[in-house]
Parts: C-alpha cells; sequence; structure tokens
C-alpha cells in the first residue's frame, strides 16, 4: 500500500485544488501513469502512481483543497498483473537503508501544518478529511491539536452550512446570466494585483520609442539570425537587452522593500507576461543579464510554450526582479501596468504604430511605440523611474548604445 | 540571625527536590532534617533498600528455582543474607551521599537537626545534641512526608512485629510472615522474603488486594502471587497481635462477621499505609491546622499561613516519591514566581514486585462510576515475542481511552518491567494523546513495549499480533 501524497508546492504555495482525477477507485494503473491533476495559484501539477497497482480510494474528491503532505488516495501496489515495484516497508529487526518513496513525486518533508506538528491521529484525520489542521484550534498541550480536536473540527465542518464562496452574500443570478468559480489562477491574479494596489506608492511615467532603427537592424539581419541560432530575432530581446540596460544605471528600480529595508538586487530576473487560456502568468527569465540576444529569445520561447502547455514549474515562476508586459501584442496603445510584487518596476510596451513625427523640422512618419514604466515611488524617485525610461527608450533607438553600454 | 529565601523541613525526595530547584533558581535555601542522612523514607527506609532487596531476590529465586534451569543453567546457590543486607546498605549510602553532592552543587545548605515553625517566617532547629537555633526565612516548605499507620492491638517492636523499616532488615529469614495489610509495600515486602524463602500470609481489611488498583489488572496480580505461594486472607480484620519470644499470635476475624481465629508466624510486618508526619512541626504557630487525618490543606501548595508551603506526603495527593518530586518543582517555581503544575491524574503508580504492576490515569472502575464512555484495547504478553523469547508471559498492557475522543485516559500494565514501559503512557497523556498516536507510533522489536502499542491498536479493534 502506498499513500498518494500532495507534493511539495514551491516557495510561497501553501495549497492546491484537486483539478481532475484521471482514475476512479477500483482502477489498475502502472507507475508513472498520471492518477490526478493539481492545480495551485501558480501551476498546475500532476501526480503520478509510485508503482504498479490499483487505485484503492481517493480521500480529496475534485475540487478540495489541499496541502503538501496531505493524502489524496492511496494506492494497493502489485496487482494488475504486474509485479510490485520494490518498495517494501521497513523490516522489523532490520531498519531499510532507503526506504521508497511514497510517491512518484517529490515526498513531502514536514507535516502539513505550521506551527506545533500535529499528534499522528490528527494529522490521519486532517489529510483524510481535507481539513486545514492549522486552523484547528488545539486543547492539548501548548495548544497542540489532538484526536478529539481534530473530531470536533471534522463535526463543525459537517454541521456547518456550507462556507459561503466570497464574504459578501452572493448576489442573485439572472436569467440571462452565468454564475462561475473563479479558478484558482485568477483568484490568485485578482488577489495578487490588489495586494500590488494596496501596497505600493504606484505611479506610472510614459516615453515613446522610435522603432525604425530596430526594425531596420531586424530586417537586415532576421534570416542569417534565424540560420545561426535556429530561433526568430523579435522585438523581445531587444527590450530585454535595454530594460536591463536601464537597471544597470537606475538599481532602484531592480530593488525591492522588505519591512523597514530595501534589498538591492545585483541578479536580473526579467519576468515575461505571457497570456496564456487561463489567465496571465509571469514567467521569469532567469539571468538574463548573462544571455545573448538569441539567448533570450529562446528562453522566452521556451517559457511561452511552457506556459501554453500549463507545464510550467514553480521555479519559472518565482523570484523575478523587474517583469516586461507587452499589451502590444493585443493592440494597445496606452496603458498603465500594475506592479509584479514585491518588484518595483514594470514596463509597458504597446502597439507600434505609425505617426507623423516632428524630426529635425520635418514631418517624417515613424514606427512609433509608447512605454510605460509603473514603479513603486517609495522606492524610486521620480528622476530615476524618468531616467531608467528614457535609457529604454534610447538604447531602442540607438542599439549600438547596447553593444557600447553607453 | 541567618535569613534564607526559602526554608525546606524534611530532606526527602520533596524537600531535596525542591532544595536542588531552589538552588538552581537562585534561591538562597537551606534543608533542615534530622535523620542523619538525606533523602528521607524513600533512600533510607523504603522505596531504595526495598529494592535493593526485590532486585537481589528476584534473582536468587530465579537461581534457585525452575527459571535458571529452563535456561539451561544449572546452579547450586547459596542465600548469603548479610551480603545481601551489605550490598543494599552501600547503595543507599552512596545515593544519599549522591543527594549531598547535589546540595553542594546546587549550594543548599543542609541544616541537621529537628525543624520546627516558630511563628511566621521563624524555623527552629533542634540539633542532636540538643542545641536550638532560629532561622529566618521568607518562605518554609513543609516537606516531612510520613510514616507507617499504626493498627490499634498491634503494637510494632521491630523486633518481631515490624513495619515496613523493620521489614527490610531482618536478622534472618523467617519461616513464616504474616503480613498485615495488602497494599503494595506490604506485597512488595512480602514477595522479598517468600522469595528468600519465607511462607508469607498476606490479611487484609478489603475483599481486594491493593486499592486503587484497576480491578482486573488486580485479580490478574493475586493469581500471580497465589501461584508463587502467596497465601491471601481477604476481608480479614485483625484485632490483636502478642508477640512471643520467637513467634507471634495474631487474632484475626472476618469482617463480614464470624468467628475469630489466631494465626502464628515468626514474624509480623505491619504494613497497611502511611499517615502524614505533621506533629510537632508547631504549625499552630502559625495557625495552620491540618485534617482529620493529619494532612496540611493547601491551595496549590499555598498553606493557610502567608509565606508557609507543603508538598508530597503531608498533602493530599498519591504518598508517592514521585508525586513529591513533582510538588517540590512546582511549589519552588511558584515561590519563584513561575509557573508551576502537577497532575496528580498523571501521577503513575508501580509495584515492583515480579511481575510488576504498573498505572497511570483513570481505573476501569473509575470512568464507570463517572459516566464516562471508554473503549477498552488489551494486549497479553503471552503474543509479546520478548515476553515469550525470555520465558515472561505473564500479565497484560490494557489501554483505556474516550469512546469518542479517543483520548487515552487510563493505561495498566501487569508483567515484569510495567514501571519502565508506564512512563511512554504518562508522556502520552500529558500531551493529551489517543490511543491512535500510540498506535501509530514504530515500537522497538522485540520489545515489551510493542505489547503497549498493540494494546492501543485494540481500542480501535485493529490489534495485530494476537
Amino acid at each position: 500500500m502506498a499513500d498518494i501524497m500532495t507534493p511539495a508546492l514551491g516557495e510561497s504555495v501553501t495549497e492546491a485544488t484537486v483539478a481532475r482525477w484521471t482514475k476512479k477507485a477500483g482502477d489498475a494503473v502502472r507507475k508513472d501513469e498520471i492518477l490526478v491533476e493539481l492545480e495551485t495559484d501558480k501551476v498546475s501539477l500532476e501526480v503520478a502512481a509510485p508503482a504498479d497497482g490499483v487505485l484503492e480510494f481517493i480521500a480529496a474528491e475534485e475540487g478540495a483543497t489541499v496541502v503538501p503532505g496531505a493524502v489524496l488516495g492511496r494506492m494497493a501496489e502489485g496487482a494488475a498483473g504486474a509485479k510490485p515495484a520494490p518498495a517494501p516497508a521497513a523490516k522489523k529487526e532490520e531498519p531499510a537503508p532507503a526506504p521508497a518513496p511514497a510517491a512518484a513525486v517529490e515526498a513531502p518533508k514536514a507535516a502539513p501544518v505550521a506551527g506545533a506538528p500535529l499528534a499522528p491521529s490528527a494529522q490521519r484525520i486532517v489529510a483524510e478529511n481535507n481539513l486545514d489542521g492549522s486552523a484547528i484550534a488545539g486543547s492539548g498541550k501548548d495548544g497542540r491539536v489532538t484526536k478529539g480536536d481534530a473530531i470536533a473540527a471534522l463535526e463543525a465542518r459537517a454541521n456547518a452550512p456550507a462556507a459561503p464562496a466570497a464574504p459578501s452574500a452572493p448576489r442573485e443570478i439572472h436569467e440571462r446570466e452565468e454564475r462561475v468559480r473563479m479558478t484558482r489562477l485568477r483568484q490568485t491574479i485578482a488577489r495578487r494585483l490588489k495586494e500590488a494596489q494596496n501596497n505600493a506608492a504606484m505611479l506610472t511615467t510614459f516615453n515613446e520609442v522610435d522603432m525604425s532603427a530596430v526594425m531596420a537592424l531586424r530586417n537586415q539581419y532576421k534570416d542569417s539570425f534565424e540560420k545561426s541560432h535556429g530561433v526568430k530575432l523579435g522585438f523581445m530581446s531587444f527590450f530585454v537587452k535595454a530594460v536591463i540596460h536601464g537597471l544597470k544605471h537606475v538599481p532602484d528600480v531592480n530593488a525591492e522593500i522588505d519591512g523597514t529595508d530595501i534589498i538591492y538586487k545585483n541578479h536580473y530576473d526579467i519576468g515575461v507576461a505571457v497570456g496564456t487560456e487561463k489567465g496571465l502568468i509571469v514567467p521569469v527569465l532567469r539571468d538574463a543579464d548573462a544571455l545573448s540576444l538569441s539567448g533570450i529569445e529562446k528562453g522566452i520561447g521556451a517559457l511561452g510554450k511552457k506556459a501554453r502547455d500549463g507545464q510550467l514549474a514553480m521555479d519559472d515562476l518565482q523570484g523575478g526582479t523587474f517583469t516586461i508586459s507587452n499589451g502590444g501584442v493585443y493592440g494597445s496603445l496606452m496603458s498603465t501596468p500594475i506592479l509584479n510584487a514585491p518588484q518595483s518596476g514594470i514596463l509597458g510596451m504597446h502597439k507600434i504604430q505609425e505617426r507623423p513625427m516632428a524630426i529635425g523640422g520635418q514631418v517624417v512618419i515613424r514606427p512609433m511605440m509608447y512605454l510605460a514604466l509603473s514603479y513603486d515611488h517609495r522606492v524610486v524617485d521620480g528622476q530615476g523611474a524618468v531616467t531608467f525610461l528614457v535609457r529604454v527608450k534610447e538604447a531602442i533607438e540607438d542599439p549600438q548604445r547596447l553593444l557600447l553600454d553607453v | 540571625m541567618a535569613q534564607y529565601d526559602v526554608i525546606i523541613i524534611g530532606g526527602g525526595p520533596g524537600g531535596y527536590n525542591a532544595a536542588i530547584r531552589a538552588g538552581q533558581l537562585g534561591l538562597k535555601a537551606a534543608v533542615v532534617e534530622k535523620r542523619v542522612t538525606l533523602g528521607g523514607t524513600c533512600l533510607n527506609v523504603g522505596c531504595m533498600p526495598s529494592k535493593a532487596l526485590l532486585h537481589a531476590s528476584e534473582l536468587y529465586e530465579a537461581a534457585t528455582g525452575a527459571e535458571f534451569a529452563t535456561l539451561g543453567i544449572d546452579v547450586k546457590p547459596k542465600l548469603n543474607l548479610v551480603q545481601m543486607m551489605k550490598q543494599k546498605a552501600e547503595s543507599v549510602t552512596a545515593l544519599t551521599k549522591g543527594i549531598e553532592f547535589l546540595f553542594k552543587k546546587n549550594k543548599v545548605e543542609w541544616i541537621k537537626g529537628a525543624g520546627k515553625i516558630a511563628g511566621a517566617g521563624k524555623v527552629e532547629v533542634t540539633a542532636e545534641d540538643g542545641s536550638v537555633s532560629v532561622l529566618e526565612a521568607k518562605n518554609i516548605v513543609i516537606a516531612t512526608g510520613s510514616e507507617p499507620s499504626p493498627l490499634p492491638g498491634v503494637a510494632v517492636d521491630q523486633n518481631r512485629i515490624v513495619d515496613s523499616t523493620g521489614a527490610l532488615s531482618l536478622p534472618e529469614v523467617p519461616k513464616s510472615l504474616i503480613v498485615i495489610g495488602a497494599g503494595i509495600i506490604g506485597l512488595e515486602l512480602g514477595s522479598v522474603w517468600r522469595r528468600l524463602g519465607a511462607e508469607v500470609t498476606v490479611v487484609e481489611f478489603l475483599d481486594r488486594i491493593t486499592p486503587g488498583m484497576d480491578a482486573e489488572t488486580a485479580k490478574t496480580f493475586q493469581r500471580s502471587l497465589t501461584k508463587q505461594g502467596v497465601q491471601f486472607k481477604l476481608g480479614a480484620k485483625v484485632t490483636g497481635a502478642k508477640a512471643g519470644k520467637s513467634n507471634v499470635s495474631l487474632t484475626v476475624e472476618p469482617v463480614a462477621g464470624g468467628a475469630a481465629e489466631t494465626i502464628e508466624a515468626e514474624y509480623v510486618l505491619l504494613a497497611i499505609g502511611r499517615r502524614p508526619f505533621t506533629e510537632n512541626l508547631g504549625l499552630d504557630s502559625v495557625g495552620v491546622e491540618t485534617d482529620k487525618r493529619g494532612f496540611i490543606p493547601t491551595d496549590h501548595f499555598k498553606t493557610t499561613a502567608p509565606g508557609v508551603w507543603a508538598i508530597g506526603d503531608v498533602i493530599l495527593g498519591p504518598m508517592l516519591a514521585h508525586k513529591a518530586e513533582e510538588d517540590a518543582v512546582a511549589c519552588i517555581e511558584m515561590i519563584a514566581g513561575k509557573w508551576g503544575h502537577v497532575d496528580y491524574n498523571l501521577v503513575p503508580s508501580v509495584v515492583y514486585t515480579s511481575p510488576e504492576v504498573a498505572w497511570v490515569g483513570k481505573t476501569e472502575e473509575q470512568l464507570k462510576e463517572a459516566g464516562v464512555a471508554y473503549k477498552t484495547g488489551k494486549f497479553p504478553f503471552s503474543a509479546n515475542s520478548r515476553a515469550k523469547i525470555n520465558h515472561e508471559t505473564e500479565g497484560f498492557a490494557k489501554v483505556l481511552a474516550d469512546a469518542k475522543t479517543d483520548e487515552i485516559l487510563g493505561v495498566h500494565i501487569v508483567g515484569p518491567q510495567a514501571g519502565e514501559m508506564i512512563g511512554e503512557y504518562c508522556v502520552a497523556m500529558a500531551f493529551k494523546a489517543a490511543s491512535e498516536d500510540i498506535a501509530r507510533v514504530c515500537h522497538p522489536h522485540p520489545t515489551r513495549s510493542e505489547a503497549g502499542r498493540q494494546a492501543a491498536m485494540g481500542v480501535e479493534g485493529w490489534t495485530m499480533q494476537s
């Protein structure tokens, strides 16, 4: 027998929703076959069968909320004609040197809740019933949760009316309306955006950039670039380069506030917002300052594909230092992006549009893009923000600056 | 006049632990002890010497009886009672010296003499030579312990009619010994002398042995002792004793009524219990009154007199060394302005006979009387591998748990090393553990402790090994 456990979900992710079971209780499954899909704030992840066998029972039904280490279900190994995976329980008297992990996913390290660990019995009840162990009032020594407390919590839940989905009373649905539960991703987007608005002293500065030079460069080299690197030369790589150029010049924009401290980051991990079917997510291009244009293009391409396929890992989403959002792909001419907390800056790219510009006393048609920098005024001064954005603009208008680092 | 933060009257397990804790917490502390050694009844004439004799006599019996032969060890042992008593005395001396060392280590002063409260904040000490001194203390802790209870008509002469103290130092192995009182002390000391060759009869007023012990456990225990040759006369009242030159005649009559009879033995051990030692302590000088039985009423060790505290056998609760030790720590911590608490429900009891009996928490009888719905899990040592291997399969472990919450309410173990096994359950119960919490914790194999786990499993019906 092997418990199917909720795997570790990532640093800041405390719970997941059971999205879908691909197997029913009683189904025969093969080792590494996907049993259940979980959805977290940031990613979907799959939990595979730890061995050949039969899915005995499902502890966490679809829609249930689970925490890392919580039991999702249980498997009986070795049935279905297949030889059991060699995962013997430790034999008496002879401690097994390396017990096989209970599931194919990373085994959870600790008890599912913060604070005092649950008593073994309470741990079982919490896991089997998807209770929130940390929310149970403990009557044991030093407030520990006893089995009696867990049973009481279970009963309280059974007796309580279904908790309302939202704090406000749900309004009635009219004939031509439809009520759909927000996905966990959408809830998270909503919560985090609002948090960013509430916490930061956020404002936006604008500029515009003449794309002629970058476009010319791109036109001139796009074929040979693709031939050499196997990836198309897009504008995004120039913007990533330009942004890093700017961040190095104005470190405040690459910093974050932590309590009463400011943390300056000497690494440049650039989040690139990607629209997916489920919503907007922001995978992070690591150490982008060390990448060439082709490296950036390849990195963004890989992240974008992973995002659309729902294959992003938590690591892909965490720890960005600055974000670029391109509303231009949808045709936006001008917008004020919201910060990706706890970062202090986000660059908004927009649609390239030919506009008459006055250059040298002449009206000239130029491919123009409005740029927006939303920033946290608590860290970044107006001067810094504007300087940063001008740096980006100059680097795009004259890409040779990037080469010369001026 | 010396001024102390705390003066403790009595250097037994309550007193000496109080003193050590006081020293640890930086209080200027002294212990007044009239005995020439520290350690009180427990070390000098109680737990320690009795365990020395229990251990020695158990090995003697194993060697003389069938046990060694079964194991393939053929020996012809010869009892050397003088040496047995000597090793007992040596161990006791080493232990009492150990406390003297702990006093020095924790800067506790040992004042030799009889202590007596002489008004608020004053302790009068009468030394052996009769000299009297008065000490001053902000706090006085009474830890004078207890003494064997007398029985009208049975005069202890420590010659033919002895109490527990005398029974620890009999000059010879009695041919016959009558123990008055089937309590822990009587059964332990009765066991010692039976193993060494005495014919032992236990006379008990109640119709059961070891009052306070879970009834089922007591029954199993009694059966075991009977098998060993201890005879029991239950529901019998001793009305008189006449000590002769080489024997004692005892008048016994059935409690239920009927004709009295006379029984004889070479020695009689009076062990009907203990009473608090609270006389001549000057309690009246601070207005502290004892209850009818001599106990000092306290509220968390505070007596009615400010600055006067009491712990151990002189206050209510089980009269056990380890209970006094708990009292001591809690009392001193309260004196030091800290938090102190003792849960008497979690004070374990152990009978160090063979088999041992140990328990903590409630008995089935207590639960029934309180109307608590409970579940029982029981596991016999006959199904425990270690017990089988050692040919020690007597007894069982029994776990009582709340029917609804599964919280462990009581644990009763009869069998060798039960006393060592009960500690696990004391910890578990202090943490309000459920039987399942024990059932789901890995225990070493093969050990007797597995029986405790299997019993815990039994509460919810999944005992696996029987």
